[in-house]
């Protein structure tokens, strides 16, 4: 299980993958909205997203678990 | 005179118009919103109101709540700093309309200015140059795509109604434009409410030169010259010196010209800047866009010619002569602004946080205009701009070592900064030796 972390404080835009879903190395998961800037959060690994963390709205903390791919 | 001024912004700007403001004697209120109530512009107001929550929408970008506080402080004035609403020709009009005065041009000004494509057609109308780029707006990528084979590859994509750097992409190929344009279009339409795109020839080697302007309260226009903005990341600036030691004698004086026609043609009153792009191997210009409002950077024109700006804004929006003789200015010096940005020095990523440690430098030809201090939480709603260290000297290789000495005394602790960028870029070839363009930072940042 990969474990897919905030790296900053930021509000969540965009949730780009769901539940589910088979994701490649380098495919977009989340996009968070900090600073007036988007930052795509990346999965590290193929396989299948087994959870998501979080919602559209929601604010993480760094380090804070966005998504946990299997 | 005005008697009283609400200053419809935050952070380092608010606090800066602010300072001004109690110096001319103008009783001072200040917004704010959740996230920023215990920051110093809030407690250095002699009034402050809350206007809502944390996200923008609902607070800096809430005219309604802003004209409200105005009311219930019986403030006279508003005075928008720069973003937020700063460019809202509809809110100039609310301003206007609710019986107070706006610290800013004309909005019918604004509007001109606002839309980049309407700019564009009215400068090149007045003779100032334009570089080969869309005459309509575009929204779809078809046109786009004949209208990049009509200008030239490579072509700059920007939002029409946009600023900031926000969604502007250069496209070499139809591929690329296909990409960019949809990027572009899609910023645009999230951030200013507009999918409107503007296709312009892309300048290779470029410096970014822009001239501040002062439309005065019997109409003439002055340019307080230039400065260079060449030092930039995603398309904003982190850097900026005046003057520009990339502009000759003879290519500023026709700079400067223009951006006095640029003023003119709109009958333009208070603080403005005309930006443009320096074509670094032809020693050529042409117009991007004119601001219309109070400049980020402001402060190195006021260390050069020691006019306060925001002072002038004040007067002028009063009715009154400015507080020196447009017929005497001169310039002195070399000046240089760094942005200190809540941002790592290497990928620039956001770095939010509490700060811990707060140590400004201070001393001679030093100016910091923060927003921050010991204690404060940096949040992620808003622009990561912590504070500017602002240099002055009596040349510019005297400013580059102020500068170094300064940023090597900043000393912040908490949130993430870039103050260790500044001490590379302050300490690199390309930079010191002045011969740079827009790409310097891509350069000292490979990959």
């Amino acid at each position: 299980m990969a474990e897919v972390r905030a790296e900053m404080v930021a509000n969540v835009w965009k949730v780009v993958a769901a539940e589910g879903d088979h994701v490649d190395d380098g495919d977009t998961l989340v996009i968070l909205e900090s600073m007036k800037m988007e930052i795509p959060v990346l999965a590290e690994s193929a396989g299948t997203v087994a959870t998501l963390h979080v919602a559209e709205g929601d604010v993480v903390q760094e380090g804070d678990l966005i998504a946990e791919i299997s | 005179m005005l008697d009283s001024v609400l200053v419809a912004n935050r952070g380092e700007i608010a606090r800066r118009v602010l300072r001004t403001a109690r110096r001319m004697g103008i009783r001072t209120v200040a917004v704010y919103s959740d996230a920023d109530a215990d920051l110093p512009y809030v407690r250095e107001a002699d009034q402050a109101v809350r206007i809502g929550p944390a996200q923008p929408a609902r607070s800096y970008l809430d005219a309604a709540a802003i004209i409200e506080a105005a009311g219930r402080t019986g403030a006279a004035a508003v005075h928008p700093g720069y973003g937020f609403l700063a460019e809202n020709a509809d809110f100039a009009r609310q301003v206007i309309a609710a019986g107070l005065t706006w610290v800013g041009p004309d909005p019918a000004a604004i509007e001109e200015m606002g839309d980049k494509v309407r700019a564009r057609n009215l400068m090149e109308r007045t003779g100032v140059p334009v570089s080969p780029g869309s005459r309509e707006p575009l929204t779809d990528v078809a046109a786009a795509i004949a209208e990049a084979d009509r200008i030239g590859f490579p072509v700059m994509v920007k939002a029409a109604a946009g600023g900031g750097g926000i969604g502007m992409g250069v496209a070499a190929s139809h591929a690329d434009l296909r990409a960019a344009f949809e990027t572009a279009r899609s910023r645009a339409e999230r951030f200013f409410g507009s999918p409107e795109i503007l296709l312009e020839r892309y300048v290779q080697r470029a410096r970014h030169v822009e001239v501040q302007i002062l439309g005065l309260a019997d109409g003439r226009v002055l340019a307080l010259g230039e400065r260079d903005c060449s030092v930039q990341r995603r398309h904003q600036k982190v850097a900026e010196e005046t003057p520009s030691p990339g502009v000759s004698a003879a290519l500023r004086e026709q700079m400067l010209a223009a951006a006095v026609r640029a003023g003119e043609a709109v009958g333009y009153q208070g603080a403005g800047t005309v930006e443009c792009l320096v074509d670094t191997d032809a020693g050529s210009f042409v117009f991007l866009e004119m601001n219309t409002r109070l400049q980020v950077e402001h402060p190195v024109t006021e260390l050069v010619t020691g006019i306060d700006l925001v002072e002038q804004q004040f007067l002028i929006a009063a009715g009154e002569p400015p507080s020196f003789d447009p017929a005497a200015v001169s310039s002195t010096g070399h000046a240089l602004e760094l942005r200190v940005y809540a941002e790592d020095p290497v990928r620039f990523l956001p770095g939010p946080g509490t700060i811990t440690q707060w140590d400004e430098p201070s001393g001679e030809g030093i100016r910091v205009d923060a927003g921050y201090q010991a204690g404060n939480t940096v949040t992620p709603f808003y622009d990561p701009l912590l504070a500017k260290l602002c240099v002055h000297a009596a040349d510019r290789s005297r400013a580059l070592e102020r500068a170094a000495e300064a940023v090597a005394a900043f000393a912040i602790a908490g949130p993430k900064t870039n103050l260790l960028f500044h001490a590379e870029l302050l300490a690199s070839p390309e930079f010191v030796s002045g011969d740079y363009d827009t790409s310097l930072v891509s350069r000292l940042r490979p990959g």
